[in-house]
């Protein structure tokens, strides 16, 4: 009677109960890059909210004043930060969980465990900045003297639509970039280009009906729609059919994610 | 050394009728070298394929055969059976295998082929540190490392001051370790690995760094682990760590186990090996030389590559010359793990054989080498007349290791096993100590060797 059998090309069936014996392993790797990321810093976690900041009046300026996209009644820093939220989630999250693995190939080449466990972390992370940057959302509604919307109960919804979305893609990334580092130039570009065909520094309103659907192969659309709708009420339409093409394919990007990663993980070792 | 072999007799008698702890059935992994990936890599295979398709006429024309990964079994048809609490010793030169084997065993990578079972908890201490972040403190590290190994929170908080006080940290717990001298990361490192408590125990060179007194604290700390009961498997280049460690070793060799048995037994074809390993053979057309051979032997006249402290040390290099060469200058050095240990020079002596011209040969006798139980290599360089032209490069024509128990020659330190790594070369010295005393030193046996 053994406890482990190592086997080729066997599919371990401890793997999900190793993942709960390293539960623990998640918050650790959370903790240090949180610790990490701000030593040597001068102004330290003030950097979460600096970013965001800037780039809501860079995007303002760009799409309220230069481009004078319609916002209604809405103030345009308050449509673009709800807009920004869900997507610099995502960008950073892709980015973090993309390079988890070759960040840690050290480790991963040295001792074993669930490597699923840096993925998440990552995500983990990440969901720290996108908190400092909700409760600036929630001072900047203040400011704008913007009331809540009953809506906002469906949030949660979106939030974990937002995280999956994350997950999923960055999973396939993390365990593509370990054999191509190709996607280390991929995925800035990415980030880069869906700032602006997201409808981040506008609203979806703007976009054609008839090229609606299209455009709304994007996940993000429907996620970032699902969000400005939740915060700022009424004033946002949501596309239904956004929202749905965006579920499927976020349950499709994590079940192929996790899929693809677990298929992968037995050679990272060896590769990476 | 009494002691010691004591321990070991009961060691072993407690292995036996055990059940088994690690069972390895005919174990293979495969390597692609070349494009650096191991098999089932896929899409860059479809996409490459895919584009080439369209042009694949044209490459076969180009090309007679596409340039195909070179496969390399770093293991090949491994069966290994360590019953619990056995300690085992797993020696073999670089590539040996040794790290793949140990890389399965820690399921950091899957095998090809074949079978592993693992009965029982098992930690494995690949490298001390894993994970350790330099901008992190000691403290905080204690905790990443400790939950990478695979500790809960609760027993690293529980063991935390232990850990604390076996790594003679101190007052630097709460310096980021970027700051800490090696030996200090190191023994920070190793005293979280050494508060595992698992059932098997696998552990490759860690002991390799850090200073003599705290790698004494680190063989202890594994030895009083194999003590207990538990099973060991530990892997070194170093055949007197795994001497003194532990009673049985494997020796792997191009990827199968070569020999299998007690260390003694392995160790003494093992070290055999390493020293034979280099056939040298060199040629010069342009000076129509060539050195067909060089040749280690001892005071006895004997072609070995074991050495005692204190015994002569022949050097014959055979050569062949086509045509005359004016006054060849020779060097031979002796390196040890730390450099140039000594060298013969007819640049310094002035020496020189005048001419050499046909088959013959030139020897250089090292008398009485005061050197340590080591391993050493042997390199020569034949200059011509001109000085700087070089007829035979500096280069590794040999390697011998000296063998021997420095107890056997007067040797009572705490540390002799630690010898293996202190500087190679010991003149004959004398303590004048203030009580009058005057204590001679010399690596001269003081008892006859016991037959081996």
């Amino acid at each position: 009677m053994s406890d482990l059998v190592i086997e080729s090309g066997r599919i371990e069936r401890q793997y999900w109960r190793d993942l709960w014996r390293y539960r623990e392993l998640f918050f650790f790797f959370t903790w240090r890059d949180l610790l990490v990321r701000y030593k040597q810093t001068v102004v330290g976690v003030s950097w979460s909210l600096i970013r965001p900041l800037l780039t809501m009046v860079v995007l303002t300026i760009v799409f309220g004043k230069l481009g004078k996209m319609p916002a209604g009644k809405v103030p345009y820093p308050l449509l673009v930060f709800c807009g920004m939220l869900p997507w610099q989630f995502f960008a950073a999250a892709i980015s973090e969980c993309g390079n988890s693995l070759v960040m840690n190939s050290n480790m991963i080449s040295k001792v074993y465990f669930p490597r699923l466990v840096i993925t998440v972390s990552s995500v983990m992370t990440t969901l720290v900045d996108f908190s400092i940057s909700a409760i600036f959302l929630a001072a900047l509604m203040i400011y704008f003297r913007y009331p809540a919307h009953v809506t906002m109960l469906a949030l949660p919804f979106y939030i974990t639509l937002m995280i999956a979305a994350s997950f999923g893609v960055g999973l396939w990334i993390a365990a593509l970039m370990v054999q191509y580092r190709d996607f280390r130039f991929i995925v800035p570009f990415v980030v880069q280009f869906g700032l602006y065909i997201s409808p981040v520094g506008f609203q979806t309103g703007v976009i054609p009906m008839r090229y609606r659907l299209l455009y709304s192969l994007n996940p993000m659309v429907g996620i970032i729609d699902g969000f400005r709708w939740c915060i700022l009420g009424s004033e946002s339409r949501v596309y239904l059919p956004g929202v749905a093409i965006s579920l499927v394919e976020v349950v499709v990007f994590v079940a192929s994610g996790i899929w693809y990663f677990r298929r992968t993980e037995r050679i990272f070792a060896d590769v990476i | 050394m009494k002691r010691l072999h004591t321990s070991r007799a009961s060691q072993i008698s407690k292995v036996e009728g055990s059940e088994s702890a690690i069972s390895i059935e005919k174990l293979s992994k495969l390597y692609f070298i070349g494009q650096n990936r191991a098999k089932g890599d896929g899409l860059r295979h479809v996409v490459e394929k895919a584009l080439r398709s369209p042009f694949a006429w044209l490459q076969s024309k180009w090309k007679e055969k596409p340039a195909e990964d070179v496969e390399f079994w770093a293991l090949k048809g491994v069966s290994i059976e360590i019953k619990k609490g056995e300690v085992v010793g797993i020696i073999g030169r670089n590539g040996a295998g040794k790290s793949t084997l140990l890389k399965i065993l820690s399921r950091i990578t899957l095998p090809t082929e074949g079978k592993v079972s693992i009965d029982g908890r098992i930690a494995s201490l690949l490298e001390v540190g894993t994970g350790f972040h330099p901008e992190l403190t000691g403290r905080e590290n204690v905790f990443l490392n400790g939950a990478i190994l695979g500790m809960p929170r609760a027993e690293i908080l529980r063991k935390f001051d232990e850990i604390v006080e076996f790594s003679e940290i101190g007052q630097f717990l709460d310096t980021p370790v970027k700051h800490y001298s090696s030996g200090m990361y190191v023994r920070l490192a190793f005293a979280v690995a050494a508060h595992l408590d698992p059932d098997i125990l696998i552990c490759d060179e860690v002991l390799a760094v850090g200073d003599a007194a705290f790698q004494k604290k680190c063989l202890a700390k594994i030895k009083g682990f194999a003590e207990s009961g538990k099973t060991v498997l530990f892997v070194s280049h170093n055949p007197e760590t795994v001497r003194s460690l532990c009673p049985r070793s494997i020796w792997l060799k191009d990827g199968h186990v070569q020999k299998d048995g007690s260390t003694e037994e392995v160790l003494d074809g093992y070290l055999d090996s390493v020293a034979r390993g280099t056939s040298f053979s060199w040629e010069n057309a342009d000076y129509g030389l060539s050195i067909p051979k060089v040749i280690l032997r001892n005071s006895d006249g004997e072609d070995t590559s074991r050495f005692y402290p204190g015994e002569d040390l022949v050097v014959d290099v055979f050569y062949e010359a086509k045509q005359r060469i004016e006054k060849p200058i020779l060097a031979i050095g002796v390196l040890g793990v730390s450099g140039s240990c000594f060298t013969s020079n007819m640049l310094l002596d002035g020496n020189s054989p005048g001419y050499i011209e046909g088959v013959g040969k030139i020897s250089c006798t090292f008398k009485s080498i005061p050197l340590l139980p080591q391993n050493y290599t042997v390199k020569l360089v034949i200059r011509a007349s001109t000085v700087t032209d070089l007829i035979v490069p500096y280069e590794e024509v040999g390697s011998f290791t000296v063998v021997g128990d420095l107890a056997e020659y007067g040797f009572t330190g705490d540390y002799l096993q630690y010898a293996s790594r202190s500087t190679p070369v010991m003149v004959p010295y004398e303590w004048s100590l203030p009580d009058g005393r005057i204590i001679p030193v010399a690596l001269n046996r003081v008892e006859t060797p016991s037959p081996q």
